[in-house]
């Protein structure tokens, strides 16, 4: 973007501007294939349950882990940023505020991956 | 960790008052959806991912049983329509960040263009014109609202 985003560059919110963009790119290129499955069901109801079924597969739910994991990301980080921008406060943080959002989006994936795994794999 | 590299000032000072006005509503926009996507899309993954029995129980019954409401349906046209807006205008910048050759660059940002035209199109008529009891369809698989019928 233009350099007046240079403000959250360098140390650690350069890498957190690296995870921004490719959790980014990562989800946007998802939600395309994500809209032309979820039209299947304006195909028949055959069509959409055996794509959807392929997706209740082993490598799926690896594959969903991820998604979830890129999303939250993107999420908590997203809210650091626009805190950045938006408070000086913030700004003198910045630093426990990277820690916050690896340690929100630790705390949403030991709530969300043993229950998605188990749902996944068999158990639940 | 090695060290990010030092940037040179810019040759030319941007700030939020010089931006164009189309820049900051763009900077606007994607500060503002990002947090009603937030809302939207958590609720979007408890329900269909968390909820019940997650994964395994999306099936064309799960998602007929949803659409037949108006509030998901306009749940889903808000989240498909913000996300993909937020989501294209950030592939926007970054393609002019990455793509240096003029005609490139111009190439890829009409593929970008048509394509989120055409998935927030097909997505919004999917939601819209969703029919969750299909008359020739196989009725073990339908919701069971389709049994009143
Ligand atoms: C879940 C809620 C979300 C929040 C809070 C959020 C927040 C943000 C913010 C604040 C920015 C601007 C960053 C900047 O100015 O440097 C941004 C950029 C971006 N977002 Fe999101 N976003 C969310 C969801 C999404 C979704 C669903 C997609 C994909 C469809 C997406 C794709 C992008 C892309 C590609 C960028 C550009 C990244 C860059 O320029 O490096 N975001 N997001
Ligand atoms: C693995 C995780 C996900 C699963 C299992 C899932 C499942 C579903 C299902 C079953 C539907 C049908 C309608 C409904 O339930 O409301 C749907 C629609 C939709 N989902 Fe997801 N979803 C996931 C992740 C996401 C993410 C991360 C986003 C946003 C970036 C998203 C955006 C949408 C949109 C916009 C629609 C409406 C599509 C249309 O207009 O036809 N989903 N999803």
């Amino acid at each position: 973007m233009s350099p007046a985003t240079t403000l959250y560059r360098g140390h650690e919110g350069m890498w957190m501007w690296v995870v921004h963009r490719t959790t980014g790119v990562a989800v946007f290129f998802f939600l395309l294939v994500h809209v032309l499955d979820t039209a299947l069901v304006r195909v028949s109801p055959e069509a959409y349950n055996e794509v959807i079924g392929s997706y209740k597969t082993p490598l799926y739910a690896i594959i969903e882990a991820g998604l979830v994991a890129a999303i939250a990301l993107h999420a908590f980080n997203g809210l650091r940023i626009i805190a950045v921008d938006r408070s000086t406060w913030a700004l003198r943080h910045q630093r426990q505020l990277v820690w916050a959002v690896w340690i929100g989006f630790a705390i949403l994936m030991l709530g969300f991956l043993p229950r998605h795994l188990m749902h996944a794999f068999g158990g639940a | 960790m090695a060290q990010a590299p030092d940037l040179t000032a810019p040759k030319r000072p941007v700030s939020h008052s010089t931006l164009g006005r189309a820049q900051r509503w763009s900077w606007m926009f994607q500060r503002i959806s990002g947090v009603v996507l937030i809302v939207l899309i958590f609720t979007h993954l408890f329900i269909n991912l968390w909820w019940g029995d997650g994964i395994n129980q999306i099936d064309f019954a799960f998602v007929a049983g949803k659409l037949a409401s108006p509030f998901w349906q306009w749940f889903d046209f808000l989240m498909l329509t913000l996300a993909m807006i937020h989501g294209a205008n950030g592939m926007r910048m970054i393609i002019d960040d990455y793509a240096r050759n003029p005609a490139w660059r111009a190439t890829l940002q009409w593929a970008l263009r048509i394509a989120t035209v055409i998935i927030v199109v097909l997505g919004t008529l999917v939601l819209f014109t969703f029919d969750p009891c299909p008359a020739d369809a196989d009725p073990s698989l339908l919701p069971s609202l389709c049994e009143d019928i």
